[in-house]
């Protein structure tokens, strides 16, 4: 388990995490989540004991991780992949690795094994794609069999296919017990790979709750309807009592209502389409509502409409 | 966790393996291994031409002599300490390491161990060599190791070789930046205590007081010779004294550093 309690980091004048607490349980992924900038890495970094926080504290498997007997058997994390010697090669990262925390020395050709990378083992690591690279700090990460995993931004600069595999096998992990933190800046990511979320805007907690909750309440889908007619359709909509807006940019916009019987509201008017598409949310358009949101809550002043404060509730419950 | 309750069984890994691990760091890679190489040869190859060139000259030729440049081989030996730790930064190689052994005493601990000990052999290597190449090139001067006093000059820059190392490696740890820690160690050692030791008037009374020429008086000084801090062996104290307490101070300061 990891837990982070009232931990705080100040650089100079920039608070980049503010008072954040939070636990990661095991059996299941939690999504680090929260736009760039808003101090995924540095909270990572505290937890690793590589920077020191200002205040607070965080604990891996009950204590810090500088206090760790094994710190590899106990926590593996990738925060870098270019955290390695570009001249060394991929198994000599491993060997002193695995030597440093007396694993034994067949685990490395286990995990290179585990990431597909036995074939390369024995090339430099400078050499790497940015893929193999990952594929080797995740080795890296593995070779302790540690009970708790950190990942910051695994799929990052990765292929469809690269993207595919990591989300797997951190699925895989967290499915065989392990407590799993992987950290994005992508919504739609988290949605594909964790459980629980834990959502930060500029330093600070914004929610921690199931993925499901979080997404349903963060990122309102909208369909895009365009045509020829567009006041005509406009009207034909609202009549059947769909909500209905312009979409900005000549469209129009509704919310709430399916996307089939959008255009079966047309068909029926005698309508033609040129246009009639699913927009979902983006992160960062949610997190504009929501820190927005919670500026005013502090701030004591006015909730928005209905829509957003359920929004606010959902996230935060 | 389960974790936590199978590693009671499992000793904790300590200092040993710390230092292993650095040991296949730092032969893992090839630059080391040029350094080490260049060092040997350049401490025999221009201590073998500094002895042909004195007996030519006249001049006199004792064991002494063929350990005159040993600083040319230290230096190429504190740019590869500094660089075993500067390179760990440029990489971010560091903070995997830290990650693998948290306890920073003991990570830089080991990396203080293994620069020395291949400072320690490079300039035992270097130092033989020169004496070695020396003896055959001019056989007929006398450059027998007779007593302690020629011991010392000669396996001396082993001892030499290792502090250096170790102040290499502590200013790298320091400064962290590569271009910058090798620039200060080898100002430092080659030119600035030359130079404050020809200041009129307090340059002769700093000069035992600089680490560096301390270092030299360790390997030069005859059996005759009484500098100001007495015997060769107090220099050699002072030396191991000023690198260890540099070295306390940088890992001080790397422990409550950012990584
Ligand atoms: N070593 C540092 N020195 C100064 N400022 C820093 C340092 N590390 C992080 N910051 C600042 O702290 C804030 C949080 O940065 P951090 O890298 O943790 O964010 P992040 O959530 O990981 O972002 P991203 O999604 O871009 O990776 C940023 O404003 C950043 O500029
Ligand atoms: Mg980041």
């Amino acid at each position: 388990m990891i837990e982070v309690r009232g931990l705080t980091r100040r650089y100079g004048a920039t608070l980049a995490v503010d008072d954040l607490s939070f636990t990661v349980e095991p059996g299941r992924v939690t999504g680090f989540l929260g736009p760039n900038g808003s101090g995924k890495s540095t909270t990572m970094r505290l937890v690793l004991g590589l920077d020191r926080p200002s205040a607070g504290l965080a604990l891996v498997d009950g204590v810090p991780y500088r206090e760790l007997a094994h710190p590899l058997r106990t926590v593996g994390a990738l925060l870098d992949a270019r955290w390695v010697h570009p001249n060394r090669t991929a198994r000599a990262h491993l060997r002193w690795l695995a030597r440093s925390n007396r694993l034994p020395p067949g685990r490395v050709d286990e995990v290179l094994d585990q990431v597909g990378l036995t074939a390369v083992a024995d090339r430099r690591a400078g050499a790497f794609s940015l893929g193999m690279a990952q594929r080797l700090g995740i080795a890296a990460a593995l070779l302790g069999d540690p009970e708790i995993l950190l990942f910051d931004e695994p799929v990052n600069g990765l292929d469809p296919e690269g993207i595919v595999w990591v989300r797997r096998f951190v699925r895989g992990l967290a499915a065989q017990g392990r407590c799993v933190l992987v950290s994005s800046h992508l919504l739609p990511e988290m949605a594909l790979t964790a459980d629980e979320l834990v959502v930060i805007g500029r330093g600070r907690l914004i929610a921690q709750s199931t993925t499901a909750e979080f997404v349903d309440s963060a990122s309102r889908t909208s369909v895009r309807v365009d045509g020829p007619r567009l006041d005509e359709l406009a009207a034909a909509l609202r009549r059947a009592g769909v909500e209905v807006g312009p979409s900005g940019d000549g469209a129009l916009t509704a919310t709430g209502t399916p996307m089939a019987r959008i255009g079966r509201v047309a068909a029926d008017a005698g309508l033609a389409l040129s246009e009639l598409s699913l927009h979902r949310g983006s992160l960062e358009e949610a997190f504009m509502r929501i820190t927005g949101h919670e500026v005013e809550y502090t701030a004591g002043g006015p909730a928005g409409g209905p829509d957003d404060s359920a929004a606010l509730t959902a996230a935060k419950g | 966790m389960s974790v936590a309750a199978g590693s009671t069984t499992i000793a904790r890994p300590g200092f040993a393996a710390a230092v292993a691990a650095e040991r296949i760091k730092l032969t893992g890679i090839r630059s080391p291994w040029w350094c080490a190489g260049a060092a040997v040869a350049v401490t025999a190859g221009l201590g073998a031409i500094v002895s042909v060139a004195t007996r030519y000259e006249g001049g006199p030729l004792t064991v002494a002599t063929t350990q005159l440049v040993h600083s040319a081989g230290m230096a190429v030996v504190m740019v590869m300490a500094a660089l075993a730790i500067t390179t760990e930064h440029s990489t971010g190689t560091i903070r995997t390491t830290y990650l693998a052994v948290p306890r920073r005493g003991v990570a830089l601990g080991a990396k203080a161990v293994v620069v020395a000990a291949v400072a320690a052999a490079v300039g035992l290597a270097g130092a033989f060599g020169s004496w070695g190449l020396s003896a055959a090139l001019v056989p007929d001067v006398d450059l027998a190791l007779h007593g302690a006093v020629e011991w010392r000059q000669v396996a001396g820059v082993g001892a030499v070789n290792l502090l250096a190392a170790v102040i290499a490696l502590a200013v790298g740890i320091l400064v962290r930046h590569t271009a910058g820690a090798v620039a200060l160690v080898l100002v430092w050692g080659l030119v600035a205590e030359q130079l404050i030791g020809l200041l009129p008037g307090v340059g002769p009374a700093l000069t035992p007081w600089l680490p560096f020429q301390a270092g030299k008086y360790f390997v030069t000084a005859d059996g005759t010779a009484t500098g100001l801090l007495g015997s060769p062996w107090a220099a050699l104290g002072y030396l191991t004294a000023v690198a260890a307490g540099l070295l306390a101070v940088a890992v001080a300061v790397a422990r409550r550093r950012d990584a």
